[in-house]
């Protein structure tokens, strides 16, 4: 109207926006200070951090001992101030290996240079021979199976000598690769429209989601040889890998079903009109579009897997925790509770946060991809 | 061979049929289960057998003869495994219960802080969330437990609060209440308060479709729960005597006190599960699209009113059922007491029991069909509830 | 449509929207600069432009959806600043509908109308109900009212919005792209209530794309592009004699189909 202009209409320029409002200033005031409640937290926030992050640097790095034989060691060197790291450093194998005889660790060397290998191709779908590279992955538990417990050619270990990090992976992925086809198996169970099936699928799913897994595991310990015939012995790692890979398919199945579910029926009856049997309809149409919108669930179902692997030390497997706990027997070591736990969880937190980072970043894929 | 190729026909025909097809599948799968069970049964009968065990559920009747330390209800070792299995449900439950209430409220506030435009508070719960969800709930009980057992004090030594709480490797101590009959009028005051706030709800409401006045119902309901019943117990000469625990010898004696491994069990169960609620919390909220706040606040409502009128009950649609499932699985988690000799349902019938009568099966069966009629019962609450608040669409 | 031109009521001098100088930043990027406006009471306001010109950050901003950084807003004599006092008297003088509608999904179409006067105004439940029956059968949907939003056609979820707003009876109406989100078939009946209020003298500011109703109802176009505001005129002269080639730029495109 009558307001003097600056500039002459459309002409306009970009300008910056106003000191207070950009900039770091313009930061922190709108970020820390914008109200009273906000200014409260920021104080307490910075109180936190002045509380927590110093002394617990110090445990860790600073005042830590890295270098000694004994607990004792670790006490003179740093009056007892920070970790003593030493310890974790003198049973490093045992954390890795368990009791895996020495002079075939090459073996569990070769199994764990291979999983990334095989990981590869399945993670991301831009890899260089991908089709081919898939069946290695496939293959991957067998071949790592066979290296692992020995025979036809190699030195057989019993499984018993399974322990540390490697008997985490060996159950997470284990537990992994058959839990998935068993669980999409029950979850197009349960979809059936035959009754007998959906009943049976439905049970065992329930089933096994109401119950913890320790009890799971106390039954595969305790109460699963009585249903074998008479004389039978079963490996004890073999019953855990069954109840652990059930109890993931189950919870898989419920995942899986969800993305079933998500898939519009005009899929369904899509696949009917062209006249496509049910597992061509299953196989061509709906599992993959159903299992793509399933992805960051599944990850999550395999994130506590993982994490469940723990609870094998309470029916008497030595995982990393265990192997820890085994050590403090010797008295050398006594007391050092708290770095093994620390430890080992270190070793956890980057296992599954990366996984967690992984499932965040297919979702941010599957997301683009629905987008309008 | 034209009997050969008829069959052929007659299967092919059968198999191409889908209905039949179905039938046939349906019968083949109930033969397999039943020969599955069949099979199964029968090696337990002659497995049970060979021991000389049978099937028998007397053993529950029998002295248990051990020590639980943790009970609600009186129990000795000459009880019987019946009543320890009992002592084990009701401390399944107290640290469920317990867990539930002290996941729900620290999971709500992480939640809500987690949203806040504060870039520290944001960033701190953030990676307090990532580390208690990436790192397995059995190492948190583990690592809480060492910490109290082994960083804490000794009796001796106890942190103390006001000489009358002590925080020590034993346990926490704090005095016990030792009600005096005059302690019944503060009863009554109380069971006044609430039935007041009852009554004053209904009353306000009416208030407001009549008149449209707004009374500050949350205020008042608080004044009449907490304040009142508080004014009472002083006017009434504060009719309550703490017994304090005194240290006598190597521990103390007296008051009441929570045992290290419910501690541990309790902290651990509920910070792992709020970890999962914040984010549940968190998602819940962000569901509720931007255009509902905006809308609410076009018409003139405040924000704290947006929040309760528009906010709230569309994000506990979104909230309530996963939830109910991370109420559960804090339940089933709760099993892990075992680890650090909690005595639970597991720890109870499904360990000493088990270990001291030899009884695998049954006990491990009470064990199962205890955690499923739990569970069940309460996801079919759930289910009927969640179909109660579904949205109405077209 | 024709110059049937309603009967536009008279105009008063009284300005209740003023803008003066106001820019607005999202981070550093300027969406809205320089905007000078003034709009008097009773004015019918139709802005258009393409997306991505600021229009609908203006309007937001009248009613503090939206934080400028620069320069005045003067609502109804009351000037927008951080005061929630202002912004509560500013919001119950404004109402707002919304191009995806935003009705409450948990609450009944009666609920959804009542809420407001109930909590804000302080009205009894009857009246508020009252009041709230009037405007749906004003926007001919009554026999909706217990509902759910989710029942209902996106078109008779638009008319519930704009009676939503009518129950606080507000002084000035924006419309943010009312009918952009709706099917073609009910376009119509939008407009046709949008029509209505405006015979009614309202002061009303709409954001669309909609020709037909600026020339219908607008005493005043707006065109804005790259967060100004380039043109303005009465509806006439604007289609028939834009100044700005921007604007005929925009017009040609726009009118080609």
């Amino acid at each position: 109207m009558s307001d003097s202009r600056e500039y002459a209409v459309g002409t306009h320029p970009d300008l910056p926006p106003p000191l207070s409002t950009s900039g770091a200033i313009g930061w922190i005031r709108g970020n820390l200070l914008s109200s009273p409640t906000n200014i409260i937290l920021t104080v307490l926030s910075i109180y936190f951090l002045y509380k927590v992050v110093p002394p617990s640097l110090n445990w860790l790095f600073f005042d830590a001992t890295f270098n000694g034989d004994s607990r004792q060691d670790c006490r003179e060197a740093s009056n007892g101030a920070g970790a003593c790291w030493a310890f974790v450093k003198h049973r490093f194998h045992l954390f890795v290996y368990g009791f895996y005889p020495v002079e075939q660790r090459w073996r569990v060397d070769i199994s764990f240079i291979l999983l990334p290998l095989a990981l590869w191709p399945v993670l991301f779908d831009k890899v260089p021979y991908r089709k081919h590279l898939l069946k290695f992955s496939i293959a991957f538990p067998f071949i790592a199976g066979w290296l692992l417990i020995g025979g036809f050619g190699l030195t057989p270990v019993s499984t018993d000598y399974f322990g540390g990090f490697m008997l985490t992976l060996v159950i997470g992925v284990t537990g992994i690769v058959f839990s998935l086809p068993i669980g999409v198996a029950l979850a197009l169970g349960r979809q059936s429209n035959m009754p007998v099936l959906r009943v049976i699928c439905v049970t065992f799913i329930e089933f096994i989601r109401g119950v913890p897994l320790i009890t799971l595991l106390f039954v595969a310990s305790t109460m699963l040889n009585y249903f074998l015939p008479p004389g039978t012995q079963f490996n004890l790692l073999l019953r855990v890998l069954i109840m652990v890979t059930l109890f993931s398919a189950a919870y898989i199945a419920e995942v899986v079903r969800g993305g079933l579910q998500a898939i519009p029926k005009g899929q369904y009856e899509a696949a009917d009109s062209m006249g496509l049997k049910y597992w061509q309809s299953m196989q061509k149409i709906i599992l993959p579009q159903a299992l793509k919108i399933s992805i960051p669930g599944i990850v999550n179902t395999f994130i506590g897997l993982y994490k469940d692997t723990t609870l094998v030390i309470i029916i008497g497997l030595l995982d990393p925790l265990g192997i820890g706990r085994a050590s403090l027997a010797d008295t050398k070591w006594t007391g050092l509770t708290t770095e093994i736990y620390v430890f080992v969880a270190i070793f956890f937190f980057l296992s599954c946060f990366s996984m967690a980072r992984y499932s965040l970043y297919l979702e941010n894929k599957l997301h683009t991809g629905h987008k309008r | 061979m034209e009997s050969v190729e008829q069959k052929r026909n007659i299967i092919s025909t059968l198999w191409n049929d889908k209905e039949k097809r179905a039938v046939i599948i349906q019968i083949f799968s109930i033969a397999g289960l039943f020969a599955l069970v069949w099979f199964m049964i029968g090696n337990a009968i002659s497995n049970l057998d060979a021991l000389g065990k049978g099937f028998s559920f007397d053993f529950l009747f029998q002295p248990a003869s051990y020590d639980i330390n943790q009970h609600l209800i009186s129990y000795t070792s000459r009880d019987t495994h019946l009543r320890a299995t009992i002592i084990g449900i009701m401390n399944t439950a107290m640290i469920a219960v317990a867990g539930i209430i002290l996941a729900t409220v620290v999971g709500f506030t992480l939640g809500v802080l987690r949203l806040s435009k504060n870039f520290l508070i944001n960033r701190i719960v953030y990676i307090y969330i990532e580390y208690i969800r990436n790192v397995p709930v059995l190492l948190h009980i583990l690592l809480v437990h060492g910490v109290v057992v082994h960083s804490l004090p000794n009796p001796k030594a106890a942190m103390t609060f006001n000489d009358s709480f002590f925080l020590t490797k034993r346990g926490f101590f704090m005095p016990s209440p030792d009600f005096e009959s005059a302690m019944t009028v503060v009863w009554i005051a109380l069971a006044i308060g609430i039935a007041f706030t009852f009554w004053f709800r209904r009353y306000a409401k009416r208030v407001q479709d009549e008149t449209g006045k707004i009374f500050p119902v949350f205020l008042i309901s608080f004044g009449a729960v907490v304040i009142f019943p508080v004014l009472v117990y002083f006017l009434a000469g504060s009719p309550i005597t703490w017994e304090i625990p005194v240290l006598k010898g190597f521990n103390f004696k007296g008051g009441m006190v929570v045992r290290p491994e419910f501690l541990a069990l309790w902290l651990a169960l509920s910070l792992y599960t709020a970890a999962f609620i914040a984010e549940i919390v968190r998602a819940g909220i962000i569901a509720v699209s931007h255009g509902q706040t905006e809308a609410a606040y076009a018409l003139g409502l405040r924000p704290g009113r947006t929040t309760q009128l528009i906010v709230i009950p569309q994000a506990l649609r979104v909230i309530v059922p996963p939830l109910t499932s991370q109420y559960l699985n804090l339940t089933k988690n709760s099993s892990l007491a075992i680890a650090i000799g909690y005595m639970d349902i597991v720890a109870t019938i499904g360990g000493i029991s088990l270990n001291q009568t030899g009884r695998e099966m049954e006990c491990m069966i009470i064990v199962l069909a205890l955690y499923l009629i739990f569970s069940l019962s309460i996801s079919s609450v759930m289910n009927w509830y969640n179909k109660r608040i579904k949205l109405v669409e077209r | 449509m024709s110059e049937a031109q309603t009967s536009k009521m008279a105009v008063s001098d009284e300005t209740v929207i003023k803008i003066h100088k106001m820019h607005k930043w999202y981070g550093s990027f300027h969406v809205l600069k320089d905007i000078n406006l003034d709009v008097k009471r009773g004015e019918r306001i139709v802005v258009c432009g393409p997306s991505g010109s600021g229009k609908s950050t203006m309007i937001r901003c009248i009613n503090r959806l939206e934080e400028h950084q620069q320069g005045d807003i003067i609502v109804d004599g009351v000037e927008l600043t951080n005061d929630l006092k202002n912004i509560d008297a500013i919001r119950r003088e404004v109402g707002m509908v919304f191009q995806h509608f935003n009705l409450f999904p948990h609450l009944t179409i009666l609920e959804n109308l009542s809420l407001a006067p109930i909590w804000v105004k302080r009205e009894p439940r009857k009246q508020a109900e009252e009041t709230a029956m009037r405007y749906l059968e004003r926007v001919k949907i009554p026999e909706q009212a217990l509902k759910y939003p989710g029942q209902l056609s996106g078109g008779q979820q638009q008319r519930v919005a704009i009676a939503r707003s009518l129950c606080m009876n507000p002084r000035i109406m924006l419309f943010d792209e009312p009918t952009s989100a709706l099917d073609p078939e009910m376009i119509k009946e939008v407009l046709d209530v949008m029509i209505e209020l405006a015979e009614e003298g309202r002061t009303m500011i709409c954001v669309t794309h909609e020709m037909g109703f600026a020339k219908t109802v607008a005493n005043r176009v707006i065109f804005m592009d790259g967060g100004e505001i380039i043109e303005q005129n009465e509806p006439n002269e604007f289609f028939d004699n834009p100044q700005h080639e921007r604007t005929q730029l925009f017009l040609s495109q726009i009118l080609a189909h």
